[in-house]
């Protein structure tokens, strides 16, 4: 009699995964263009967080310098629109990933020789190499003014769509919306796929136990070094998929607080689940926008839920809510 | 021609001799107890050969080919495999999981990203037949940090199994569990390696196990082969009784004092 199988149900992710799509697209119809654009963001920085994730949660390193990745997708689209004056989206996606595909792959071959805070100091020292160039060649980069990106100087699928003329701001937002939406499914997608690979179990089997994992024959050095481009790629589209919405890039998005902040999208949601940087990174937007709405000392208020989540809630929201499932599930 | 071969095997800790100029020979299908006192170098000249410990001189030789200068992985893909004294698996993949990587890898899969590990029915297939040849099939949904001590035993010798291997060493399979799992766990690994023709090479204290499963048995002494023989041979070394026991005589190891 053949055992069950173990692994993840693909029915079971589907019914997770398809109300919650469907929820997102007809969001846009039930709540304001602003509250659109900040799903815009959510959604963005989702896909940077689950790049991360891939590196915190399954192969137990921590980077301190995913801002790097981030900004180079940023930085790339900034120079394709104002360099070679290309509109198409598509062109600087494709861009952009290259770019950070180059940039993650060399800090990845430096970094991936260290673990624990070594890994994550030298992350850091790598990403601010990058922060001072942008901040210091600012006939290349604009400096602290950065680059400008106009949402009506980039087309979506392939000029199908532009944003020119009246009215353009409500199409950009709702556009851009469906645009981000589909490419983030995509990304999810992807990524659910690498995590549940045979890739996906080496990465896992690294972070759990490296020394038996080169015992059973895992390359752990390259895996880590193939895991670090590949969390770096996603990141790097987050970056390329901010910059229209943003309308500029500035050196803060290549600063370590950036970083810092994705590190801290993922802990909010739970780095030990694969929707947790997600729910992380959406919650997060709308903590941060809020809380600097709300007062000026909007860092503290950040501050204070990072302790309280720390102290209270190691596992994150959706941990947390897993755990919840479960106790209810056993009675 | 031997499967293993160590030439003058050397590894010093500054003044320790852990492995001293060893020139051990091992015979394809031979079942081989590592024996000594502790502190003897068996563990060491383990982790030499695996790889764990860089040689400080001499040579191995496998299977006619010098690995001194090989890396873990490459003598894994050459086919030797080990398990570990402290029990080392991936305490939070499920058991199920923890055998099928050994499988992904041994069947160069693990680069794959674009498949779902677990649509692979034949790695599944043979996974399951390796936790039930175990007998972890009932646990293999546990995580392997929540399975009792021997059978996280077991699941470390079947992992270096399931990479399937001309040679295995297994280092204190027994160590830290009952004397009833004990003789379990000899069984189970012994009617796996010698039904599937593995050489094995094993450390042991326990002298019972050692006689009762092993085809000759090499005794260890501050980093040196002492003595080496069939068990009969062994029993009857009143130098091996004397370092194992501190006496000797013809009955040392089955007087019960």
């Amino acid at each position: 009699m053949p055992a069950a199988r173990t692994g993840p149900s693909l029915l079971m992710m589907l019914v997770v995964a398809v109300p919650v799509i469907a929820a997102l697209a007809v969001l846009p119809r039930l709540v304001d263009l602003y509250q659109t654009e900040l799903l815009i963001y959510g959604l963005t920085f989702a896909i940077a967080a689950l790049g991360f994730n891939l590196l915190l949660g399954y192969t137990g390193l921590l980077s301190f310098g995913h801002s790097a990745y981030f900004g180079t997708g940023a930085y790339t689209v900034a120079f394709i629109v104002r360099d070679l004056h290309v509109q198409s989206m598509e062109l600087c996606i494709l861009g952009g990933l290259l770019s950070t595909l180059v940039i993650s792959a060399l800090f990845g071959y430096v970094c991936v020789r260290h673990t624990r805070i070594f890994f994550g100091i030298l992350t850091l020292a790598l990403s601010q190499v990058l922060w001072s160039l942008a901040f210091k060649f600012f006939w290349v980069t604009g400096g602290t003014d950065g680059i400008r990106v106009a949402r009506t100087g980039v087309t979506l699928l392939g000029g199908l769509i532009d944003f020119k003329g009246s009215g353009s701001y409500q199409k950009f937002v709702y556009a851009y919306y469906y645009y981000v939406l589909g490419l983030f499914v995509l990304a999810t997608a992807i990524m659910w796929v690498i995590v549940h690979s045979p890739f996906g179990k080496a990465l896992q089997a690294i972070r759990d136990n490296e020394i038996r994992a080169s015992f059973v024959g895992i390359r752990v050095r390259r895996y880590r070094w193939l895991a670090f481009v590949i969390s770096g790629c996603f990141t790097g589209l987050a970056g390329v998929l901010w910059v229209p919405l943003n309308g500029l890039t500035t050196p803060e998005i290549l600063y370590w607080p950036f970083s810092g902040e994705i590190v801290f999208m993922t802990v909010l949601g739970g780095f030990r689940t694969f929707a947790g940087p997600i729910v992380g990174a959406i919650a997060f937007n709308y903590l941060k926008v809020y809380a600097v709405a709300s007062s000026q000392y909007w860092q503290m208020v950040l501050g204070c839920v990072l302790v309280v989540l720390v102290m209270l809630l190691p596992t994150g929201i959706v941990g947390t809510l897993a755990r919840l499932a479960t106790k209810l599930r056993r009675g | 021609m031997a499967l293993l071969q160590t030439v003058d095997l050397k590894r010093y800790f500054g003044e320790t001799r852990a492995v001293d100029n060893v020139n051990l020979s091992i015979e394809e299908r031979e079942f081989v107890s590592l024996v000594g006192p502790n502190g003897a170098g068996k563990t060491s000249l383990i982790n030499v050969i695996s790889a764990l410990l860089q040689v400080e001189s001499g040579k191995i030789i496998f299977k006619g080919e010098d690995i001194t200068r090989l890396s873990v992985t490459e003598r894994v893909k050459a086919g030797i495999a080990r398990s570990f004294q402290l029990v080392n698996v991936f305490d939070d993949l499920t058991t199920f999981d923890n055998v099928a990587l050994a499988i992904f890898s041994r069947e160069g899969k693990t680069a794959h990203l674009a498949t779902l590990a677990h649509l692979d029915h034949a790695v599944a297939d043979e996974a399951d037949r390796i936790l039930n040849q175990f007998g972890l099939a009932a646990k293999r949904s546990d995580n392997a940090r929540d399975l009792a001590q021997g059978e996280r035993k077991l699941l470390d010798v079947a992992l270096a199994y399931a990479l399937k291997p001309k040679l295995l060493f297994l280092d204190e399979p027994t160590s830290g569990v009952s004397t009833r799992d004990k003789a379990q766990i000899m069984d189970t690994i012994a009617s796996v390696v010698r039904g599937e023709g593995i050489t094995a090479v094993i450390v042991e204290h326990d002298m019972d196990v050692v006689f009762k499963y092993s085809d000759r048995i090499v005794v260890m002494a501050q980093g040196a082969i002492l003595a080496q023989g069939t068990p009969d041979e062994i029993r009857k070394n009143e130098q091996v009784a004397m370092v194992l026991l501190g006496s000797s005589g013809p009955d040392a190891f089955t007087r019960k004092d």
